[in-house]
């Protein structure tokens, strides 16, 4: 099975899903001759042409719009927001329009889009190449989100994205793009939108997150069952619609659920998680559910001693689970 | 005079290469959709619907565009007064009273959108929603669409010039001369954003932004429906030759209140209304038609009486149709219905 960067993973979706359907095309900022900012469209362009994969002007609201038209009539775009920091101006084209297509239409019209914006810090970002938005868009009904942590996840879910009838928000994280590398078979496979992934079993504490933090946490757990706490670790994968069936049997499997995000705390997608497993279980827990988010500030600074205290890393999670397994 | 050149050409709309028969079907839109408007300000004060938002005064360009356009190819996407534009463009009455009283049949929304949101998937109405100009963009999208699926066809939108203050619009705009898509962009503007009046709003001429976007911009009498069909005809030739996008601003005046929400004289006067009650497109053009020799007073009569035979048809079967079921709002959220809790 072939190995490859998290970045060629969702490079390589795309390009099989552009030779797959001749309909599916790739709109952004300097996604055309440079190939991305973070070369994510490299090579697309000479294998495509410059019709499917379009350098637009620099002009998000645009960019998503364009894109909800050209589905409306049967495209099937694949919209890229440089950073999901850029995302906010076309918040209105994404909220107001593409989540409400199909509702407000009675089911007559419908919005399949893709958009995809890189997220997370740990880059020397500063504050505006570093946030996590999901929390803005979470709570849309009408859109489906979606955050791969791992090679795999990343093409088989923007291939499920592609083909989805409707509007998907893929958040990939800018960290993971050459850090992480992993398996991607090179067959047609793809992730199911909606269903969560158990990514290590274990009997004393149950952690859920999803993107980049599950690396820590899958290092923190193998360390830790050294000292013999055991972890259940449950990535969502899908934010919107959240699995509700698989966060409930991984919370039941341990009794004790602790979820990580690098989005800030208050309002974040671990609130709705939590609610989830209290409405349905809280008799059955045997800890307070615990949380381990970002700070609570409107985003992340540049100097690196800040950035380091507001970025997760494998020795705060496992401080946590630590916490939590001694509960 | 050469012999090639009938008699025909002594009138303006032959001169256009409009039938008497088109001609006479514009002025009976604009018209029907006149009466409508007024149907619904009387439900309204009757207590009978909720609200209604009116779009007297702007028949008269919408119907010159639209008959200017390919109903059989084109793509729509009004904004919430054009009420004679969907008219023109094949829906019905009944169908605009089955939105107005927000009924399960509803063909825009089942019911669900406020009155004047269209959208009608078999006419190539595209569906539309109350931020404004949302749908310049999709309007330059799905023209590019069209371009790469090499289809010959336009997109037209519609907005009013205080939407043209919004981003979407100037992007989308952007957009479209970038690529020279096939997209006319008409501005129907009434005077007035709400309350807000011209002089506040625009510091130019919304036309003369088109110079920055490298496409043409012209301004055209909107009282005029024979202008607005010439322009937005001129407007089509070119974007089927690939020569790209137009922005044509038709001038006209909100005749009616904002909506019956809104009391208009607290920003403007009686006088100033029925100034331009007296420029009216819709009777201007009923008497050109009369001066044409093919229209006269008694067939008009006759028009009223089917037009109001027409509207209390559909007036009634709007009221009578059933509601969606309540718990239908829950449909529809994601494709076959998938709930919003996952799997």
């Amino acid at each position: 099975m072939p190995v490859m960067e998290y970045i060629d993973a969702i490079r390589l979706a795309m390009k099989e899903e552009m030779e797959r359907d001749e309909d599916v095309f790739v709109l952004g900022e300097d996604v055309g001759y440079k190939g991305g900012v973070f070369s994510t469209t490299k090579g697309l362009l000479e294998q495509f042409g410059e019709d499917r994969v379009m350098d637009t002007p620099l002009a998000e609201s645009a960019i998503a719009g364009v894109a909800i038209g050209a589905a409306m009539y049967g495209m099937k775009p694949i919209a890229e927001m440089q950073y999901s920091d850029f995302m906010f101006p076309a918040t209105n084209q994404i909220i107001s329009e593409a989540a409400k297509i199909r509702y407000r239409s009675n089911n007559d019209w419908s919005c399949p889009i893709v958009i995809r914006a890189p997220i997370g810090g740990g880059v020397f970002g500063g504050l505006y190449h570093s946030q996590c938005p999901e929390s803005v868009f979470f709570g849309t009904p009408g859109l489906k989100i979606v955050a791969p942590f791992r090679a795999y996840d990343a093409k088989g879910l923007l291939k499920a994205a592609v083909r989805d009838p409707d509007p998907v928000l893929f958040f990939e994280n800018k960290k993971c793009y050459k850090l992480i590398v992993g398996d991607v078979p090179e067959d047609d496979y793809t992730v199911p939108i909606g269903e969560a992934n158990v990514l290590r079993e274990g009997d004393d504490i149950t952690v859920i997150s999803y993107s980049l933090p599950l690396h820590f946490i899958l290092e923190a757990a193998e360390e830790l069952e050294e000292e013999g706490i055991t972890s259940h670790v449950l990535d969502l994968r899908t934010l919107q619609p959240l699995d509700k069936e698989s966060i409930l049997a991984a919370a039941r499997r341990t009794g004790k659920v602790l979820i990580i995000h690098e989005d800030n705390k208050f309002g974040g997608i671990g609130g709705e998680v939590s609610a989830i497993i209290a409405e349905e279980m809280l008799f059955e827990l045997d800890a307070p559910i615990m949380r381990l988010c970002g700070p609570d500030v409107p985003a992340m600074p540049i100097n690196p001693p800040g950035e380091k205290f507001f970025m997760l890393n494998k020795d705060k999670v496992k401080e946590a689970m630590r916490q939590l397994a001694l509960y | 005079m050469k012999q090639s050149q009938s008699i025909k050409n002594e009138t303006k709309h032959a001169e256009l290469g409009l039938t008497d028969e088109q001609a006479i079907e514009m002025y009976v839109t604009m018209i029907t959709s006149r009466r409508y408007d007024e149907r619904c300000l009387l439900l309204q004060r009757a207590g009978k619907i909720n609200f209604h938002v009116s779009g007297i005064g702007q028949e008269a360009a919408q119907v010159g565009a639209a008959f200017a356009l390919n109903r059989e190819v084109d793509y729509f996407l009004p904004y919430y007064r054009d009420y004679a534009l969907v008219l023109t463009l094949g829906m019905t009455l009944r169908e605009l009273m089955l939105s107005l009283f927000a009924k399960a049949e509803d063909p825009n929304s089942g019911g669900r959108q406020m009155p004047g949101h269209f959208g009608h998937k078999r006419l190539r109405i595209v569906t539309g929603s109350s931020p404004v100009t949302t749908q310049v963009p999709h309007a330059v999208g799905i023209a590019l669409a069209a371009k790469m699926k090499k289809k010959e066809l336009v997109t037209f939108v519609t907005f009013g010039e205080g939407s043209s203050n919004q981003g979407d619009f100037h992007e989308g705009c952007n957009f479209a001369g970038v690529h020279k898509l096939p997209v006319i962009l008409m501005c129907e503007n009434n005077q007035y954003a709400i309350s807000v009046p011209m002089h506040k709003q625009l510091g130019g001429r919304i036309c003369d932004r088109a110079a920055g976007y490298g496409f043409p911009g012209v301004r055209v009498d909107g009282n005029d429906p024979l202008e607005v069909f010439k322009v937005v005809k001129e407007a089509r030739a070119r974007a089927i030759a690939g020569e790209g996008a137009t922005l044509i601003e038709a001038m006209m005046y909100r005749i009616s209140p904002h909506s019956t929400s809104d009391n208009d004289l607290a920003y403007r006067t009686k006088e100033e209304v029925d100034e331009h009650r007296g420029k009216d497109g819709v009777v201007k053009y009923k008497q050109y038609l009369i001066e044409c020799g093919i229209w006269d007073e008694e067939k008009d009569a006759e028009l009223m009486v089917k037009i109001r035979a027409m509207l209390d048809d559909a007036t009634e079967y709007g009221d009578k149709a059933p509601f969606p079921k309540p718990e239908d709002i829950l449909l529809h959220v994601y494709d076959g219905d998938q709930s919003q809790g996952g799997r």
